[in-house]
């Protein structure tokens, strides 16, 4: 309904502009500028607490940044009602804690993807079924329909989620960390389900992660975010010695071992331990084989 | 009516069912289990039952002021529960755990004001049986006047809670997608807590302030143990409700032939009781629905775009391992 007709023609679907937070003093970003195209695919990297779910709730429009706009399809963020913001961009948020006793099966909480947002009970229809079943068939998750959401694991909670996002047909997904706590089998089965939704229904993909090792093969573009400031660019531009040694205000190395990029803060040197496919102390691995 | 009453001869004293009280009390007791149950699925759901309790306790403080100044105890417990409703929410107990010492501080005072209540009640009306009223019920000697007050309060939070019903589980499946979707959660949340209020309230009239926790909570935890989907669970807890409420009565109506002689046992304690039995008893059923979907799906089910995937992509133990050790 509300496709918002593109009167001009906007390529960019998103466009971020000298993003400043600031909570109670202390500042979460700096300057965070960077735009999405329809269909693109964008990984939002960088370590814990450097500032990207902030970058995601400033988008959702959660967070009211300190300065700068955020125009969406062509409109700032400010001027637009929260709910045409909201059918416009899915959501996904960081781990939920759902109690196994939560009374909603799989096809509620996608079927509240609809019209969760909504006073009254829902009209049971066949469309509505049919919309919820091939929801979950485009994520994969169309095996445990009627299971409770809270007896699932890790990975089918994600799916169920991606497609209770997605079945507002929304323009834009925002996924913060949807692959930490997974196994790198079901985080692989995550990935291709996005990278499957931004080539063939041009859903730009905006996601979260601190090890982008499993996105590298798909990712279109890295906003790479470090102290509350971003750099963004192909992963040859951004994952380099100079640009990631200014983002984080101190020395650090850009490391290919392996075919992989592993990045190095301060002078402590490589831990061994950093160089497998998941790594704590350093603050983010990178499969660059591919690139 | 004949046909149930038929039924209820082989189980229910004599005369269970012209008695005036009996009548009354099966009426408000169903309003208010209908009440309990419904509102008590979304208090179990957003882990509520603290602040549910909370209510009640202030409530008791409402409960006995007004039997002190000689007002009907309802309006006694709606207002207090209804302003412990708005402080509750002032102070953010939304957030689950949140508040929990204020909150104690808070109760223990209400609850000591409500002993000087109680007990100043007892000594200017010289009638002892007040404590008890307020504390464990009166769905026995409720005023057939007051009977339109409760059955509108309990409909009107029925209402309110089924038009909120997908908003308040959106923000219980995460406060920050209700959020970003345009839902009002705070607005939403302190609605639903004025809706909690007034189901305490109709509890505390029908089985007493201390127990009305009993039937918010155990029925809906009942009911979300073995119904799937939240309009089915919203049913079954107001159907377990009014079971254990009609049988508590009929039992409490029989008990006056029981010893002691001549004292009906408390109604709230069958009430309650079966209300405990009910929950304990899906305890017999088999643990796991989730295996049973897993094996009704079949193994024919595909499972994500990239064509066949190995076994852990299909089992996931690896994600329960992973999401359990986080």
């Amino acid at each position: 309904m509300s496709e918002g007709a593109p009167a001009t023609a906007v390529d960019e679907l998103l466009r971020l502009d000298g993003i400043d937070v600031r909570l109670s003093g202390r500042e979460i970003l700096r300057d965070v500028r960077f735009a999405i195209r329809p269909g693109e695919f964008t990984g939002l990297i960088g370590p814990n607490g450097a500032g990207k779910t902030t970058i995601l709730r400033v988008i959702l429009g959660l967070q009211a940044p300190s300065s700068g706009t955020v125009i969406l399809a062509g409109e700032p963020r400010g001027k637009s009602r929260r709910s045409r913001a909201g059918s416009l961009v899915g959501y996904v948020p960081q781990k939920l804690a759902i109690e196994p006793d939560m009374p909603l099966r799989v096809r509620d909480v996608v079927g509240l993807g609809i019209d969760g947002n909504r006073l009254g009970i829902p009209f049971p229809s066949r469309a509505r079924r049919e919309l919820v079943a091939g929801t979950l068939r485009a994520v994969g998750a169309d095996g445990y329909a009627d299971a409770r959401v809270g007896e699932l694991s890790g990975g089918e909670q994600q799916r169920v989620l991606i497609a209770h996002a997605l079945i507002s047909q929304p323009k834009l997904l925002l996924l913060d960390e949807p692959l930490a706590n997974l196994d790198i089998r079901s985080a692989q089965g995550i990935v291709a389900v996005l990278a499957k939704l931004a080539r063939e229904h041009q859903i730009a993909v905006l996601i979260s992660a601190h090890d982008m090792n499993p996105l590298a093969p798909v990712m279109d573009r890295i906003v790479y975010v470090a102290a509350g400031r971003a750099a963004v660019g192909s992963a040859d531009e951004v994952l380099r010695t100079d640009v990631l040694s200014t983002l984080y205000g101190q020395h650090v190395d850009v490391l290919h071992v392996h075919g992989r990029v592993v990045i190095v803060a301060g002078e402590d040197g490589v831990d061994p331990a950093s160089l497998g496919p998941v790594t704590r102390q350093p603050d983010a691995v990178f499969g660059g084989g591919a690139a | 009516m004949s046909s149930v009453g038929h039924l209820f001869s082989y189980i229910a004293a004599p005369g269970l069912l012209s008695s005036g009280p009996v009548r009354i009390a099966a009426l408000v007791g169903a309003v208010v289990a209908i009440t309990s149950g419904t509102v008590g699925v979304f208090t179990v759901t957003r882990g509520q039952s603290f602040a549910g309790h909370s209510l009640a306790d202030v409530a008791t403080t409402g409960g006995s002021g007004a039997f002190l100044i000689g007002l009907n105890q309802f309006w006694g417990f709606l207002v207090f529960g209804v302003g412990a409703a708005a402080f509750l929410e002032i102070i953010g107990v939304q957030r689950r755990r949140g508040r929990d010492v204020a909150t104690g501080v808070v109760l223990g005072a209400a609850l000591g004001v409500a002993a000087l209540f109680l007990y100043l009640g007892s000594v200017t009306t010289s009638t002892t049986g007040a404590s008890f009223t307020v504390l464990f019920g009166s769905i026995f000697v409720i005023a057939p006047s007051t009977v339109p007050v409760l059955v509108a309060s309990g409909v009107i939070a029925v209402i309110v809670v089924v038009v909120l019903s997908r908003v308040l589980l959106l923000s219980s499946l995460s406060p920050d997608i209700a959020a970003a979707r345009g839902v009002p959660v705070r607005l939403v949340g302190a609605t639903y807590l004025m809706a909690l209020a007034v189901s305490v309230s109709l509890a505390a009239v029908a089985i007493g302030a201390v127990l009305s926790t009993a039937l918010l909570i155990g029925p809906a935890a009942t009911a979300l143990r073995v119904a799937r989907g939240p309009e089915r669970a919203m049913a079954t807890s107001a159907v377990i409700g009014v079971i254990a409420t009609w049988l508590g009565i009929i039992l409490a109506y029989d008990s006056y032939y029981w010893p002691p002689r001549g004292h009906g046992w408390p109604v709230s304690f069958f009430i309650v009781a079966f209300v405990a039995v009910f929950y304990l008893l899906t305890y017999l059923r088999r643990p796991s629905r989730r295996g049973r979907a897993q094996a009704a799906a079949g193994p024919s089910s595909p499972r994500g775009p990239r064509g066949p995937k190995g076994p852990a992509e299909q089992a996931g133990p690896g994600e329960r391992a992973c999401s359990a050790a986080s």
